[in-house]
């Protein structure tokens, strides 16, 4: 390897690396900044500058990276599942619900989005490939009714698991947001402490606009952790440093593909090496 | 109105006083509070980087003028720039003039909101234009896809007297194979227009990238729209490159644009399709579909 001094124009090069890859022009000068102030004028080579960015920004994530877990003292633990519209939801359940069957987990599923045409039916078909029954009602029904009876249902059975999935919404419309919070609340009738994880999926092809999805998310509900999902596309996924920073929430799980195996648990290192993965720092 | 971006610019020029030139060095300095509007909206860097170098040039050796603060006069090239980067004035319609059936082809990343502008088109087309459509969905991969557009045909159709209806779905068959059909059956039944919807697919999924090629060269779309969610960050010239080089596009809809996200994307899709901004999506109703207005999306993008 040819070594290079890690100079102001190498050090441009990577920070607009990291804007390239969604961290956000702040997020990305701060990072940068701290190593500079480490780095700066040291003879590496670009694959030390690399692994070095890595470990700066793997730092960060660190914190965040927390797998998910079932909670064994509750049956079922109640996971609901938000966030705005076709980032991947339904998709994560059918995952989630493939890999605890897979353990030997009894889990039921909640079609909760009555509202999008052939959502129901699409988590019908999650729950077949997986051997999980789906709990469904009426087209336009009423979700939180559904939430309900899917959770009586699911205790009754002695579940290990309960999946609701929910419709797609943008986290600006009001009236979208607090039918979400009639979820919950009417779950809460039937299960004081349900639901027991609220995860947030995000899509790693969003840029900026996660942040605000996140605050208006965690505002309403109390979101407990997040998944980032299509992340084997060539969209890098870097706001999740921005929100690891700002939010502090748990990073639990991402999704590489449109297959019930394609879920991961989130990892700092890997996911900071998938950042800064095609820098060009020769 | 662009008192944001203007107010921040003027510190920058603070000082000149009338009669006097935009410096080279002001303009650069004021251009990077344009950038970081810019790159905060989601617009890909590349893009943001030959934008604000126009635009720079344009502004220097700008004259001060009475009555005109030096920022809020750079901020009008900015804003005129955008527009113009946007596609200028005026909405460009759909192409309608070819032998019936018409055929429509609609791609994009998965997720991006394909299935939903089909029926968003097809109750325009119908409802403004007396166009009797055809929806046909090709996606063999999502669970349950072909019943969403069958569902969301029914209706658009309700509302329509019938001009819309989708082809029926018949298990086992390909997407080039569907796409066939659909033609013959547009031919056979009178179908103004045919709009195939296909499968959510990665510009990096060689398989799925090749399959809508064989798709295209048996449909020979009139128009081959990228729908592209107005949330999208900087990926988008990625997306925008890949189904351009590999498929060829004519026009682009942004969806979501319901969404609070300063939509730089839709610049993105501009710079590197050079294919107009065609509709944006504003809901998950069906007629919740715009004309595109480049004035507007320009604003939001400077977050003004
Ligand atoms: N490539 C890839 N595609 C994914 C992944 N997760 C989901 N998808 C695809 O993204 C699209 C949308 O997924 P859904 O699970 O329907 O998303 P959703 O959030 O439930 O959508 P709505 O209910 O309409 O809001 C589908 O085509 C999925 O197959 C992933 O990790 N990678
Ligand atoms: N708020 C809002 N939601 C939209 C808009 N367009 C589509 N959606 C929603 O986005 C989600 C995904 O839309 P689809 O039409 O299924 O997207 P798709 O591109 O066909 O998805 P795949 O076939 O899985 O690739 C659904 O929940 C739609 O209702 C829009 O303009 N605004
Ligand atoms: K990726
Ligand atoms: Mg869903
Ligand atoms: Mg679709």
């Amino acid at each position: 390897f040819v070594k290079r001094q890690l100079d102001d124009e190498t050090l441009e090069e990577l920070e607009d690396e990291l804007i390239a890859a969604d961290l956000g022009p702040a997020v990305a000068g701060r990072i940068i900044e701290q190593f500079r102030e480490k780095s700066f004028g040291e003879h590496i080579t670009p694959e030390e500058i690399r692994q070095t960015l890595a470990a700066e920004i793997s730092r960060v994530l660190e914190p965040v990276a927390q797998p998910f877990e079932l909670d064994d003292s509750r049956k079922p633990h109640v996971v609901l599942v938000v966030g705005v519209n076709g980032v991947g939801k339904t998709t994560t359940i059918g995952k989630i619900a493939h890999q605890y069957h897979h353990q030997g987990r009894s889990v039921m599923m909640v079609a909760g989005d009555t509202f999008r045409a052939a959502a129901v039916e699409q988590l019908q078909i999650w729950g077949e490939r997986t051997g999980s029954p789906v709990i469904a009602g009426k087209p336009r029904g009423d979700a939180a009714g559904l939430a309900y009876d899917g959770l009586k249902r699911a205790t009754e059975e002695k579940a290990d698991l309960l999946l609701v999935d929910t419709a797609g919404r943008l986290h600006n419309r009001q009236a979208l947001m607090d039918e979400l919070a009639k979820i919950i609340r009417v779950m809460q009738k039937f299960d004081p402490s349900a639901p027991h994880s609220v995860l947030l999926v995000l899509d790693a092809t969003t840029g900026q606009n996660a942040i605000e999805q996140v605050r208006a998310f965690r505002e309403l509900v109390n979101v407990s952790g997040l998944v980032v999902t299509k992340l084997d596309g060539s969209a890098r996924g870097g706001i999740v440093v921005a929100l690891a920073e700002q939010f502090r929430l748990p990073v639990h799980l991402v999704g590489v593909g449109e297959q019930a195996e394609d879920l991961r648990p989130f990892s700092a290192e890997d996911y900071a090496r998938g950042l800064v993965g095609d820098a060009k720092a020769e | 109105m662009f008192e944001q971006l203007s107010g921040r610019m003027s510190k920058v020029f603070e000082g000149l006083s009338r009669g006097e030139r935009l410096s080279e060095g002001d303009v650069t300095e004021a251009m990077r509070e344009v950038r970081l509007a810019m790159l905060e909206a989601d617009v890909a860097l590349p893009v943001v980087r030959s934008f604000v170098s126009k635009v720079k040039e344009r502004a220097v050796g700008g004259e001060v003028l009475d009555g005109v603060s030096p920022g809020q006069a750079v901020a009008k090239i900015v804003n005129d720039a955008l527009i113009e980067a946007l596609g200028g004035a005026g909405a460009v319609p759909l192409n309608l003039s070819a032998p019936a059936p018409v055929p429509y082809l609609l791609v994009g990343l998965q997720g991006a909101g394909k299935t939903t502008t089909a029926g968003k088109l097809a109750l325009r087309l119908a409802s403004r234009e007396r166009k009797k459509v055809l929806l046909a969905s090709l996606d063999v991969q999502r669970p349950a896809a072909q019943l969403q557009l069958q569902q969301i045909a029914e209706q658009v159709g309700g509302r329509t007297n019938g001009l819309v209806t989708s082809l029926p779905i018949e298990q086992g068959q390909g997407p080039v194979e569907i796409a066939r059909r659909a033609l013959d059956t547009g031919r056979r039944e009178g179908f103004d227009i045919v709009i195939l919807d296909t499968a959510g697919r990665l510009a990096i999924d060689e398989a799925l990238m090749d399959e809508v090629r064989q798709v295209r060269d048996v449909a020979k779309p009139v128009e081959t729209l990228l729908v592209v969610d107005a949330m999208t960050g900087q990926d988008a010239v990625n997306t925008a490159q890949s189904f351009k080089d590999q498929i060829g596009l004519t026009g682009v809809i942004m969806s979501r644009m319901d969404g609070d996200a300063r939509g730089g994307a839709a610049l993105s899709m501009k710079a590197v399709t050079g294919e107009p901004i065609k509709f944006t999506g504003s809901g998950e109703k069906m007629e919740a579909l715009e004309e595109f207005h480049p004035e507007r999306v320009a604003g939001r993008i400077l977050g003004l």
